[in-house]
């Protein structure tokens, strides 16, 4: 445990890639789905989108690149344009071509497999 | 440096402390050699050492790795550290996005505030249904987490007999039979769980401070881990430890061949792999009586054994009283930060 500032806050601003800021959501789920180390994860990403290594924490080149490919950013100017939650996550499985749980359950709620 | 001379830094249990440059050294010769006495693991080099020292004498309030060494961070708080812990009303899916929109997590774990499996079981449906909100509407990976926690599973509350009391009399065949009694229960609620949750889309599933009650807790963990992987494919288990040792409260107990008694971190993520485990959490525990640089000194020696032996990701547990965070509710972010980059530089580990 430990407070969310002291702990979460400063974890993110130490050490983290940010999450959704850049593409530590992505890294992640190439760690859960592949059981790839961090090396190999974040090379995997940032080939599927085709950045550099360095790119994929700089927070304003990947806020451009996940509004471009509509993958979902963590601070928006609410618009009809606007791609978080769910529909993101269809296009991240799409984009990193992995299987995303939620998302295969998501289709089969709504009957579209 | 101020205070005649002397640097800043703390004790484990978080209180301010002032040392002399030579003091600092010879805390982390002194942390790294019990390490290598209890892990039976290779020493940190000079340099790792003096990197050491040069992150604890660091100046700055927060410190921070190198760019492009950033890592990923999983979680283990249930995401109820702001609605509950900090008394801030709000839904868990709301929480989950403060997590992801404003902390800027990697990844929450969503769980019950009685965070064990024994009691999510009872609740399961309705905690999966909160996942699934919290699954529409955020875009980072979302795990259920709980601990295994083997002692709910005695009486008087439990179906078993109290390890812990027949011990003391002497009943040792029935204090091992009862733990080995309540591991089949603890398998079968969290594969349970795991299956009500995968229903719903978790993307990974928390096995958290596995080992709490000793060798039995952790081999419930490592089948519970072999059992969910295998039933339930795309959902990632972490197997995240209690800490540093796994105690041998029965101390015969085996998986795949190995006896759990006695694991250190470097041994134990070679069992988490076997069992089928995505990352591994590895726990190392702070000394609260020892300074900053003794604990994180230890914490780095058995880390990096860890990480050398590795083949899956590995995530260092940084939340209160384990590697090298002190033992506080609110934590000083100045050896938080110290702490994350010692480990993130020296043990190259795959996350936090």
């Amino acid at each position: 445990m430990g407070d969310p500032l002291g702990a979460e806050a400063t974890h993110v601003l130490a050490a983290g890639m940010g999450g959704v800021r850049t593409a530590g959501d992505l890294v992640l789920r190439m760690q859960l789905a592949h059981k790839m180390r961090i090396d190999e994860a974040k090379a995997a990403v940032a080939e599927k989108l085709n950045v550099s290594l360095s790119d994929l924490t700089d927070v304003v080149v990947m806020s451009e690149v996940r509004e471009d490919l509509g993958i979902g950013l963590c601070h928006v100017e609410p618009s009809a344009q606007e791609n978080n939650g769910m529909e993101a996550k269809f296009r991240i499985s799409q984009k990193l071509g992995i299987t995303i749980n939620s998302v295969e359950r998501f289709k089969e709620r709504a009957g579209l497999k | 440096m101020t205070e005649e001379n002397k640097i800043f830094t703390r004790l484990g249990d978080g209180s301010g402390i002032w040392m002399t440059p030579e003091e600092i050294l010879a805390d982390i010769e002194a942390g790294v050699a019990d390490a290598v006495d209890r892990g039976k693991i290779e020493p940190l080099t000079e340099e790792e050492k003096q990197k050491i020292y040069d992150i604890v004498t660091m100046p700055g309030k927060i410190v921070g790795v190198e760019p492009g060494r950033e890592v990923v961070m999983s979680n283990d708080s249930g995401a109820y550290k702001i609605n509950v812990k900090s008394g801030i009303p709000m839904s868990v899916d709301t929480e989950v996005l403060v997590y992801e929109r404003v902390l800027g997590c990697d990844s929450v774990d969503v769980g019950n505030t009685d965070y064990n499996y024994k009691t999510a079981k009872g609740v399961a449906k309705r905690e999966a249904s909160k996942l699934k909100n919290a699954l529409n509407i955020s875009m980072m990976p979302l795990f259920y987490g709980a601990m295994p926690n083997l002692g709910f599973y005695t009486q008087p509350d439990g179906p078993v007999e109290n390890w812990a009391v027949l011990l003391p009399d002497g009943k040792i065949k029935e204090a091992m039979a009862a733990q080995e009694e309540a591991v089949h229960h603890a398998v079968r609620d969290m594969v349970y769980v795991a299956e009500q949750m995968y229903d719903v889309g978790a993307d990974g599933f928390q096995l958290d401070t596995s080992g709490a009650a000793g060798d039995a807790d952790f081999l419930a963990a490592l089948q519970a881990c072999e059992e969910i992987t295998a039933k339930f494919p795309g959902m990632g288990v972490e197997i995240g430890m209690a800490g540093e040792f796994v105690l041998g409260m029965h101390g015969r107990l085996k998986y795949k061949d190995v006896r759990l008694a006695g694991l250190y971190p470097h041994k134990q993520v070679k069992l988490a792999e076997q069992a089928g485990a995505s990352i591994f959490g590895a726990v190392v525990n702070t000394n609260c009586n020892k300074s900053f640089p003794w604990n994180i000194a230890r914490v780095c020696t058995f880390l990096k054994a860890c990480s050398e032996v590795a083949e899956i990701p590995v995530h260092a547990n940084v939340g209160m009283g384990v590697n090298g965070i002190p033992m506080c509710e609110i934590l000083p972010s100045d050896v938080v930060s110290k702490a994350d980059k010692a480990i993130v530089e020296i043990c190259r580990l795959d996350g936090l």
